[in-house]
């Protein structure tokens, strides 16, 4: 039984699989996380482990200090208390350290993170929008919205109405993943694809809930079968004899089809 | 507890490959590539001018030349375990590290001059 965990995004690279093709991947510190609290159905009304990602300073208030305490882990690097839900939790003891060895390579998880703050964005951005005309006379209308709705009938703006407004910075969870390696010595997680939010942000990766049957795999060089032509072409010794042999072939076609 | 630096994570070449020679732009290099046919894997050899070298843990470079009339480049990462070998067959005398303008050139135009020994 794997409970979710609590990393850092570290930021992105790439990484030649075993066939030679290129993958990016974003590399994930998972890890370690302690146990901070155990929830048990007797107690709580339901299972779940609460844990700690150790590694980034980050001041705690003296009611999250009191609580590691109890746990018997008040330290400095401890951060990003989270709760995770699962089947059976008397298998897991305060204190207790996890790392992402727990995860499979060739697997997929589901990471949660918070997204890349954009401020207060404009519809083209926010909602991909087309904005006006460039020319053609414009003048102020080059990102603007355009028209919000009908006129009297209805005779207001619906709710939802995509305008401009707030973006980004909100929690985002990716589903299925595919994890591409681990580095159970280091703690790293890597991930094919982007992960939301910016680098050292905390994300929260989980077993995929529905796993997807077949991750996405990049193509091989060739990507087409083209190098035979390039390469077994015969040099073409002149334009007469290549003329003859089009008509040759010209001819056969017509009499094939007669 | 120290941020892991990327860079260090980048894979190297396969140690079970022989180390490349050293060359730059400007160069006429011999390129041994694995290609897979269809179940089949063989070496297929590319030749042509260096015409860039990128550097960094994820370096690459591309070669040019010129097949059956047309112009093909094509771009191989440092590291990847499909590049076998590379033989240098001729350093060129160059100043400048990006070759893009061979592009727009044929025949006698795109020639790059032989670098002098010594």
């Amino acid at each position: 039984m794997t409970t979710g965990m609590i990393g850092r995004k570290l930021g992105m690279m790439r990484v030649f699989d075993g066939s030679g093709r290129v993958r990016g991947v974003t590399v994930i510190e998972l890890g370690p996380n302690y146990v901070t609290q155990v929830r048990t159905p007797d107690r709580d009304g339901y299972s779940a482990v609460q844990l700690a990602f150790s590694g980034r300073r980050k001041r705690l208030t003296q009611a999250q200090r009191g609580h590691l305490r109890k746990a018997g882990l008040e330290r400095e690097t401890l951060t990003a208390l989270k709760e995770y839900r699962v089947d059976d939790s008397s298998g897991y003891s305060l204190g207790q350290v996890l790392n992402c060895a727990q995860f499979e390579p060739g697997t997929f998880v589901d990471l949660t993170a918070t997204s890349k703050g954009r401020g207060w964005a404009g519809g083209v951005k926010r909602w991909n929008f087309r904005g006006g005309p460039k020319t053609h006379g414009q003048s102020d209308r080059h990102r603007a919205p355009g028209s919000l709705g009908a006129g009297t009938t209805p005779g207001r703006v619906y709710k939802g109405q995509k305008m401009a407004g707030h973006m980004g910075d909100e929690v985002v969870t990716v589903l299925n993943c595919l994890v591409v390696a681990t580095d159970p010595e280091r703690n790293l997680l890597f991930v094919q694809g982007s992960v939301p939010g910016p680098r050292t942000s905390i994300v929260s990766v989980r077993n995929a809930r529905r796993p997807a049957l077949k991750a996405y795999t990049p193509p091989v060089f060739p990507t087409a079968e083209v190098e035979a032509v390039i390469d077994e072409a015969e040099p073409v010794e002149d334009a007469e004899q290549m003329a003859e042999q089009n008509a040759e072939g010209a001819a056969e076609q017509s009499e094939a089809q007669e | 507890m120290a941020a892991i630096n990327l860079t260090d994570l980048a894979q190297p070449r396969p140690a079970h490959l022989p180390a490349l020679p050293e060359f730059g732009a400007g160069d006429t290099v011999r390129v041994q590539a694995r290609v897979v046919e269809g179940d089949r894997e063989r070496l297929q050899p590319f030749e042509g001018v260096v015409i860039r070298v990128k550097n960094g843990p994820a370096g690459n470079f591309t070669v040019r030349r010129i097949a059956s009339g047309i112009g093909v480049e094509r771009t191989f990462p440092f590291n990847s375990p499909r590049l076998e070998a590379v033989a240098v067959t001729r350093k060129g005398r160059v100043r400048r590290s990006r070759l893009y303008y061979l592009r727009g050139r044929t025949g006698r135009a795109a020639r790059v001059k032989e670098a002098r020994r010594g």
